[in-house]
């Protein structure tokens, strides 16, 4: 009896199904592919698939002047290209020992500031629509629309800037575009709040993410989770603060961490609030350069065929996704021995195996959007 | 219908052909108009009366090239679907691919059998009308069941099963919210439910007693997810799911589905003007029966719109519930409260058995002042909306 029990259930048995999901779907943030195991709606595992955008960035900075990689890191996110553009140029002014201009050093963060909320606003925008509501993405990019106005006045580019030049910025900020960001804060300011009344505190997006996907203090420490979804943890590291470059040590901002306040410390709420109250933080940085901007020459002189000593570096700036790292060696020559960019999607998307186990596939789409990663900077 | 046939044979129209033949073809006749001159443009010119509506909320413009405002693009969209190369996936079990579609369609057509358009203006009033929408709307299911497992796609199959569901789940509590009318109207025929009621809200059944109010609500939200519109979209819901069950559909199978669902958002508005907001009820204002066959159905015509609209608004502000809240709202929320609706209703006609007039009007001011706090929390709203907004209906 009992042995034939045993053969009717090697006969019928149930297994787990294996989907692709993407690199064409819908919601992974450009091409990114997970295989997902899943027991009906309940996933069992999902493997993240990276390199569907690779591009050889690294390499490439092996094999064009110095000067001439700027463009090249643009590509690495093209979400918020001023934060590479940036970090290379810092790279390459601690080896050629440059002294970038003052006024310069303010172009930088009011161009980065501006990115950052751009960035965010596509994270917030796409987080809304990967729950379900298309509207926030759509108010979200209008916003944005304006940024991008603002940038192509400030460098020409709406999405590749290449505007922060080794020694300073190519293009000085003029008083009108001053004038015109000035206005766009004043818009903005209030706009954060219709988001909040629209969707950050709507019952059925609280639901949805309060308690999903929560990252724990030590699981961020151990997968090297940065920027925003470590601050949502409740641990209050920011590059811009803590390991101070550019002129942000003479700013006053906060550094919004994680509270907890609708779930547990560190669920994909945290990491959504966190965003969107990092924006403001960009908001009151950008008023505060507007005002102390001194007058001078944006860029310092540099020697059009730089040759930085010999050397290695590592410098890190706060992108919109994180601490970004460049470690650049340099030879002495025109072109830069080895360039390595370490970005915080890459590290995100380690984690994403461990915390998704028995999360459902809606949660997935949610724990994505929630780490804000960017297929670019993934693969770079 | 059957009277007009009725008449015509007794003046000697048709001689010699036999009798059922002649109410087959007048059938078939009274379907084809039926089909193409209202329900084809009804879905087509809902789908574009929410693109326009939505886009607006959303601070686009929408589809305004084809025809005026772009009133005609549902039809460019046709055309062009009809064009398009249908493709059946190789490894689809092909007859079950090819036929659900229709499935689905029959399943939303066939409702327009019963609707009350006014009071001579119904295809067939059925004396089981509101039982009979019931069953046949189930077919539905069947058909997005059918799509989901013939696609042999995983995401159409999850689509499918989270439909079936879904759909299963939610009958249930809408359900029990149309008993409620029905313990009340005494009938299960349409007609016979809209002339239980008056022209006047207060005469409405909406506002017959606290527990219909509730019902009302109960069906409405029960309606939308079985219509699979936001915020309970999750058969198809497009950032998890791909299209759901719709994933390997192209050209004009994929247009059925979309068809049934715009015509289905109709559908429901109907059924609620029917149940619980007076129907075709118009106060009598005129004796001449053209004229007050005209009133009636654009009063019903634009109560059950008024639905419409509520829930492309709805869907241009939620997010999208998870599947398991989905079924924990069904289940422990929706389920237990129509029953004490349905229960609630029952000790009131025992208690009230004629009905309480003055409770009537109370509901109706209470709602009157739901209402109004509503559209002061839209006022403060529209206030507070930085952007500026663009109240001009046309572009």
């Amino acid at each position: 009896m009992s042995e034939a029990v045993h053969a009717e259930s090697e006969a019928f048995h149930t297994e787990d199904m294996t989907i692709s999901m993407g690199p064409q779907h819908p919601s992974t943030h450009g091409v990114l592919r997970f295989i997902v195991k899943t027991d009906g709606e309940v996933m069992r595992e999902a493997i993240p698939d990276v390199g569907y955008l690779h591009r050889s960035i690294e390499k490439i900075g092996e094999k064009v002047t110095w000067h001439g990689y700027v463009p090249y890191t643009d590509r690495a996110d093209y979400l918020a290209a001023m934060f590479t553009n940036q970090g290379f140029c810092m790279a390459a002014e601690k080896l050629g020992g440059v002294e970038v201009a003052r006024r310069g050093e303010f172009c930088r963060v009011i161009a980065c500031e501006l990115n950052r909320i751009a960035s965010h606003l596509i994270s917030v925008g796409t987080f809304g629509q990967d729950i379900g509501a298309v509207t926030p993405f759509l108010h979200a990019l209008r916003e944005r629309e304006t940024i991008n106005n603002l940038m192509e006045e400030i460098c020409g580019a709406r999405l590749t800037y290449n505007y922060i030049r080794i020694g300073g910025v190519g293009y000085d900020i003029t008083p009108e575009t001053c004038g015109r960001i000035t206005q766009f804060l004043d818009h903005f300011e209030s706009i954060v709040d219709e988001y909040n009344r629209l969707l950050s505190y709507n019952k059925i997006f609280v639901e949805r993410l309060a308690n999903v996907a929560t990252i724990t203090k030590e699981d961020a420490f151990q997968y090297n989770i940065v920027g925003p979804n470590l601050r949502a943890c409740g641990f209050k590291w920011d590059i811009r603060r803590d390991i101070p470059y550019s002129v942000y040590p003479e700013l006053e901002f906060d550094i919004p961490v994680g509270t907890g306040e609708k779930g547990t410390l560190g669920d994909s709420y945290d990491r959504y609030i966190v965003r969107i109250r990092e924006m403001e933080e960009s908001c009151k940085i950008l008023r505060q350069c507007l005002q102390m901007m001194p007058k001078g020459p944006a860029i310092a002189k540099v020697a059009r065929k730089f040759k930085p000593p010999v050397g290695e570096v590592y410098v890190r700036v706060e992108s919109s996704r994180g601490d970004m790292g460049f470690y650049v060696v340099s030879d002495g020559s025109e072109y830069a021995y080895r360039v390595r960019i370490r970005t915080g999607s890459f590290t995100a998307m380690s984690l994403i195996d461990k915390i998704s186990r028995g999360l459902m596939v809606a949660d997935l789409i949610a724990l994505i959007a929630s780490l804000d990663v960017d297929a670019p900077e993934i693969d770079r | 219908m059957q009277q007009l046939v009725d008449q015509l044979l007794q003046e000697g129209y048709f001689q010699g052909l036999p009798k059922d033949a002649i109410y087959a073809g007048s059938m078939i006749l009274a379907a084809f108009v039926v089909l193409s001159f209202f329900v084809a443009p009804l879905a087509g010119i809902t789908s574009w009366l929410e693109r326009r509506v939505w886009a607006r909320i959303q601070s686009r413009v929408g589809p305004n090239r084809v025809g005026p405002q772009g009133i005609l693009q549902w039809l460019a969209d046709g055309i062009k679907n009809l064009l398009k190369e249908d493709i059946i996936p190789a490894a689809a079990d092909k007859w079950l691919f090819a036929f659900a579609p229709y499935v689905v369609f029959v399943g939303f057509l066939a409702t327009f059998v019963v609707i009350p358009f006014g009071s001579q203006l119904i295809v067939a009033d059925l004396n089981i009308g509101i039982f009979y929408l019931l069953a046949v709307t189930s077919l539905v299911v069947v058909g997005i069941l059918m799509a989901g497992w013939a696609s042999n796609n995983k995401w159409s199959l999850l689509g499918g099963m989270r439909s079936a569901a879904q759909i299963v789940s939610y009958e249930i509590p809408a359900g029990l919210a149309v008993l409620t009318v029905i313990f009340v109207a005494g009938t299960m025929s349409m007609q016979g439910i809209i002339k239980a009621q008056g022209w006047a809200p207060w005469d409405w059944l909406l506002f017959y007693n606290p527990f219909t109010f509730v019902a009302f609500f109960l069906y409405f939200t029960a309606a939308l997810a079985e219509g699979n519109r936001t915020p309970f979209d999750i058969p198809e819901a497009e950032s998890e799911l791909v299209a759901g069950y719709v994933t390997e559909y192209s050209g004009m199978r994929f247009l059925f589905f979309f068809f049934a669902e715009w015509g289905n958002l109709y559908v429901i508005g109907a059924i609620a003007t029917t149940l619980f907001l007076g129907g075709w009820q118009v106060p009598p204002v005129t004796d001449n029966p053209v004229l007050l066959g005209i009133l009636q159905f654009v009063v019903f015509f634009l109560k059950a719109y008024l639905w419409v609209f509520v829930a492309m608004w709805v869907r241009g502000t939620l997010p999208r519930v998870r599947v398991d809240q989905l079924m924990s709202l069904c289940w422990k929320y929706m389920v237990p409260l129509s029953f004490i609706c349905l229960l609630g209703t029952a000790a009131w006609m025992v208690v009230f058995p004629k009905g309480n007039r003055v409770a009537s009007i109370g509901m109706f001011l209470i709602g009157l002042v739901i209402l109004g706090l509503f559209f002061k929390r839209v006022n403060f709203q529209i206030r507070h909306a930085r952007p500026e907004l663009y109240f001009k209906p046309y572009i």
